[in-house]
């Protein structure tokens, strides 16, 4: 007997199929049982199909809920390392720690619109102080540059725990309901959650040891140019510096580093704005800007508009101050992204900056005279950078 | 035991119950391919042989495939800290010098004089992580 290639045995089994269905038995042998079984299983899928799927989309979501459950417990346990580590506290925070991470905020009522930035903008600065006061309470041994660490760690820790328990709901009432649209949607959102829950368990490390985050590259560049220069504080934890550049004055603005900070840009640039009772020519904002897929890590775009996120109320602020002198908007972002930005500053985004600086340069040249002052404001998380 | 001990025993036992039922498919598809062989040679039963085979290839090659799959899933489950770099530089003479991040460690931070010109402090110029692209790249 000789050995013949799989190929040539489908072939010739296909060719002479009755003969071997008689050879195998007939009508009766086990081809007809392969017939039975596979109609058997029509009849089941039309009836369990859905049911089916339910159950393995729900056994996804529980392996990506198990992984988040762990990010998480990570995400709390580095947490509370640092607090006890650079804080020294006297008493056990675990308990204080985990009433932090429910920490809510509850946006203002938007009925009538009027006043809605005002009322905002004093809900997210009551929230900032409270955590602040936490994290002094918790870490008492804490310099100013650590307690801003702490408490960026803590609102990492914070967001992976209200991932976690988001998707877990959703989890359980997709497996109460045996809705296959509830786990479908659920599963459908999973792979961009799961990013997102890992570009924060990286920012958990980095705001823990104080290491500059992609977000950082506006102070970073911002920190490029106004280093050496003496800078002043302005509104509520951002600074400036005169710097003479390319034959023109430039105030230089950041958010005050080196801990995790952001600032109040809004009323920062409001304020500065007004002390040069807006004789300004031109406002450059640098920020990290989220990249499309297909991008590249570091590119840099040009464009107009306040480029700074958040909930808007610092855009709000600058666009009125602007729209009240007249002031040209510029933006300058490096593109990223959205686990880049709270992950620690890849090298691609810390060289990138050198280059956002020759745009920002190129965009004064082209856009105002000599003489004139500009305003350049790096946006962003401070964590890591001076100035 | 700690908790963070005990979550990843948790995910490890999904893992187990995958394994389990990967090792059953595994150990089929090469009983599948012994019967292959088996009615090759001795049954004399090509067509059946021609079956058996790609069913068991089929069910080998699923399980592998899993068992892959669910090895590197767990591989991602552990929570790597990058490797962090600091950039020193002095800025008269320009020496440049790069070494690992050390937990104080900022961008603008002043250090000690520089011992090549030894006139002026060196400076932290960047902290960055250096990381390699795993993903696809889909060049359109």
């Amino acid at each position: 007997m000789t050995l013949i290639p799989i190929s040539d045995a489908i072939t010739l089994l296909v060719s002479n199929a009755p003969i071997y269905t008689n050879q195998l038995g007939g009508d009766g042998g086990w081809t007809s049982y392969i017939g039975l079984f596979s109609m058997a299983l029509f009849f089941v899928m039309i009836f369990y199909g859905q049911r089916i799927q339910s159950r393995m989309m729900i056994r996804d979501v529980e392996s990506s809920l198990h992984k988040l459950r762990f990010i998480k417990d990570e995400g709390r346990k580095t947490a509370i390392e640092t607090l006890k580590e650079a804080g020294k506290p006297t008493v056990d925070i675990s308990s204080r720690v985990d009433r932090c991470l429910d920490y809510f905020t509850i946006g203002p009522q938007s009925m009538d619109p009027a006043g809605i930035v005002a009322k905002l903008d004093h809900i997210l600065e009551v929230r900032d102080q409270r955590l602040l006061d936490e994290v002094r309470l918790m870490a008492p041994q804490c310099d100013d540059v650590q307690l801003h660490n702490m408490e960026n760690t803590l609102e990492a820790a914070m967001a992976l725990t209200y991932l976690y328990k988001v998707v877990r709901h959703y989890y359980i009432q997709g497996k109460k309901t045996m809705s296959l649209y509830v786990i479908m949607q659920l599963q459908m959102v999973l792979p961009l959650v799961m990013k997102e829950a890992e570009a924060f368990s990286a920012a958990l490390t980095a705001f823990s040891f104080g290491q500059p985050i992609g977000d950082s590259v506006g102070p970073l560049i911002a920190g490029k140019l106004m280093h050496g220069y003496e800078a002043h504080k302005v509104y509520k934890d951002c600074v400036v510096a005169t710097v003479p550049f390319e034959g023109r004055t430039a105030l230089v603005m950041k958010a005050e580093g080196p801990g995790g900070n952001v600032g109040k840009p809004g009323d920062a640039i409001e304020a500065v704005i007004e002390e040069n009772e807006g004789k300004i020519a031109m406002l450059v904002m640098i920020d990290a800007g989220l990249k499309l897929e297909g991008e590249t890590v570091g590119d840099i775009a040009e464009g107009v508009g306040s480029a700074i996120g958040g909930p808007g109320v610092d855009a709000f602020k600058i666009e009125e101050k602007l729209v009240k002198y007249k002031i040209p908007i510029n933006a300058v972002i490096i593109k990223e992204d959205i686990g880049d930005a709270v992950a620690p500053m890849r090298k691609e985004i810390h060289d990138a900056a050198d280059k956002a600086i020759e745009r920002v340069r190129e965009l004064v040249l082209e856009r105002t005279k000599e003489g004139d002052t500009i305003l350049i404001f790096g946006v962003g998380n401070s964590i890591g950078i001076g100035q | 035991m700690t908790q963070s001990n005990q979550q990843q025993s948790s995910a490890n036992k999904i893992s187990l119950y995958l394994m389990f039922i990967v090792l059953i498919v595994l150990g089929l598809s090469i009983v599948t391919l012994f019967s292959a062989v088996y009615a090759y040679y001795i049954l004399d039963e090509a067509i059946v042989a021609g079956f058996l085979i790609i069913i068991g290839a089929f069910a080998l090659t699923l399980s592998g495939v899993v068992l892959y799959q669910t090895r590197r899933n767990a591989a991602t489950l552990k929570n790597d800290a990058p490797k962090m770099m600091t950039i020193i530089e002095c800025k008269n003479c320009g020496t440049k010098t790069t070494r690992e991040f050390q937990r104080g460690d900022f961008v603008f931070k002043e250090l000690d004089v520089c011992q090549k010109c030894s006139e002026q402090k060196q400076m932290i110029t960047g902290v960055y992580k250096e990381i390699k692209e795993t993903g696809k790249i889909y060049a359109i």
